[in-house]
């Protein structure tokens, strides 16, 4: 039974520490940060995910609360830091907006998600 | 007009990028429905198809009503044939002690099934799956309870994540539930004497996921491995419904936590009798779930439809 879970135990280090595995990419944190408030309009959102990206089939998208796009339609992989992913944001009045992501990481597994962020009056 | 350089270069990104999206849209496996991640959950039914495999999960089970108490070493494996269905095969070695007669141990039944993804819904953050569950007579050692009759179980699993509901109500929405609904029809009345009742089976896991929080919710700072954490309480039931006497329904109530890594996850539970019936005192459950579709994302880790 030892000798079981030793192996067992072997194996999951083996595979978790192999740099080469690659799997689902989720969002590990943004800039502004998910849920947050500021009170400077950012020039920029940017996204850290936790697996490099494939570029050609990534992308985000930031809109009002009325629905309306407040991004310059940019969005970018940054050259040297594949997991993460940029776009120029319009200058924003105070409101609420919504970032909406959806990226491939390069394994070709998809993944989504979607996260306010709220400009004050500030 | 011979192709140029530049027309071979653009056929051969044309070419890449059809290969590819013809790999993404087939690529989705184990719980996703939308932005919501499902951990596959320890006593209750995924409500996915996937690639996965449980490898091993122990069992301590309560003691019961006449003071056995049985250990368990569970391997369970779920393998995509296409992109929506998908066949389980499990088998767990028992230990079974009782007072006053030695303990003894042996292989339970063979236990297999078929599955189908009957709908996925993102923006509901939705998944329904049917399955027949079987389990089969003659496949493990009848001293520690394997039975000499097989058992057809078909099931509907579902899960729901709240994520869709409305924005301002920040905490609650990274609650989702997952629920089993199922019946065991053995294919033999009586073993010995003894009925084998038709079964009506019920379980549900309610899951506050941590992971939701941070990606979609607010990020309250969590960092790994504090953000990779689903607290969660299961529940499953089992009421005869034929060939019983009337209040016989046994379950547990396992309350605990998932640890959900890019490759594999790791799960502990509690497991507390529901009744009398069921046992008294306390167990646990710790299991450790492979990603088969991260580890091996090119080869065994897609359905089988798409190896060739």
């Amino acid at each position: 039974m030892c000798r079981i879970i030793s192996a067992l135990f072997a194996g999951v280090l083996v595979i978790g520490a192999a740099p080469s595995l690659e799997a689902h990419a989720f969002l590990d944190h943004a800039s502004p940060a998910v849920g947050s408030s500021v009170t400077a309009p950012p020039p920029l959102v940017t996204l850290w995910f936790t697996q490099d990206l494939e570029p050609a089939f990534s992308s985000v998208t930031v809109t009002s609360e009325a629905g309306q796009r407040v991004d310059l339609g940019n969005a970018r992989i940054l050259p040297g830091s594949p997991a993460e992913m940029q776009i120029g944001l319009k200058p924003l009045p105070p409101g609420t907006y919504l970032v909406s992501w959806h990226v491939v990481s390069v394994d070709t597994h998809p993944t989504e998600g979607t996260f306010t962020f709220e400009v004050g009056s500030g | 007009m011979r192709p140029t350089f530049h027309d071979w270069r653009r056929a051969q990104f044309a070419l890449a990028a059809v290969l590819m999206i013809t790999q993404i849209n087939n690529a989705l496996a184990h719980g996703f429905a939308g932005e919501r991640f499902f951990p596959a959950t320890i006593l209750t039914d995924d409500p996915f198809v996937a690639d996965e495999m449980s490898l091993p999960e122990v069992s301590l089970n309560p003691p019961g009503p006449d003071g056995s108490q049985q250990t368990d070493i569970l391997i369970d494996l779920s393998k995509r044939i296409t992109p929506d269905t998908d066949f389980t095969i499990s088998n767990e070695w028992r230990r079974l002690r009782a007072p006053g007669v030695p303990s003894v141990g042996g292989l339970g039944p063979l236990q297999t099934g078929a599955q189908y993804q009957l709908f996925v819904n993102g923006p509901h953050q939705a998944l329904g799956l049917l399955g027949l569950n079987v389990t089969w007579g003659h496949t493990g050692r009848a001293t520690v309870g394997a039975p000499d009759f097989t058992t057809l179980s078909p099931t509907f699993d579902f899960g729901k994540g709240f994520g869709d509901i409305p924005r301002s109500l920040t905490f609650l929405r990274p609650f989702a539930i997952t629920g089993n609904l199922g019946f065991d029809f053995p294919t033999q009345a009586t073993t010995t004497g003894v009925p084998n009742p038709n079964n009506f089976n019920y379980g549900f896991a309610f899951e506050y996921s941590f992971p939701y929080i941070q990606c979609c919710v607010k990020d309250i700072g969590l960092r790994p491995p504090f953000s990779q954490l689903i607290p969660l309480v299961e529940v499953a039931f089992t009421t005869p419904i034929s060939r019983a006497s009337a209040n016989q329904t046994t379950g547990t109530i396992q309350p605990g936590i998932i640890w959900a890594g890019p490759y594999f996850q790791i799960g502990a539970e509690a497991i507390i009798p529901a009744n009398r019936l069921t046992g008294h005192g306390y167990g646990g459950v710790v299991q450790l779930h492979f990603y088969l579709d991260d580890i091996f994302p090119r080869s065994i880790g897609r359905p089988i439809s798409e190896w060739w």
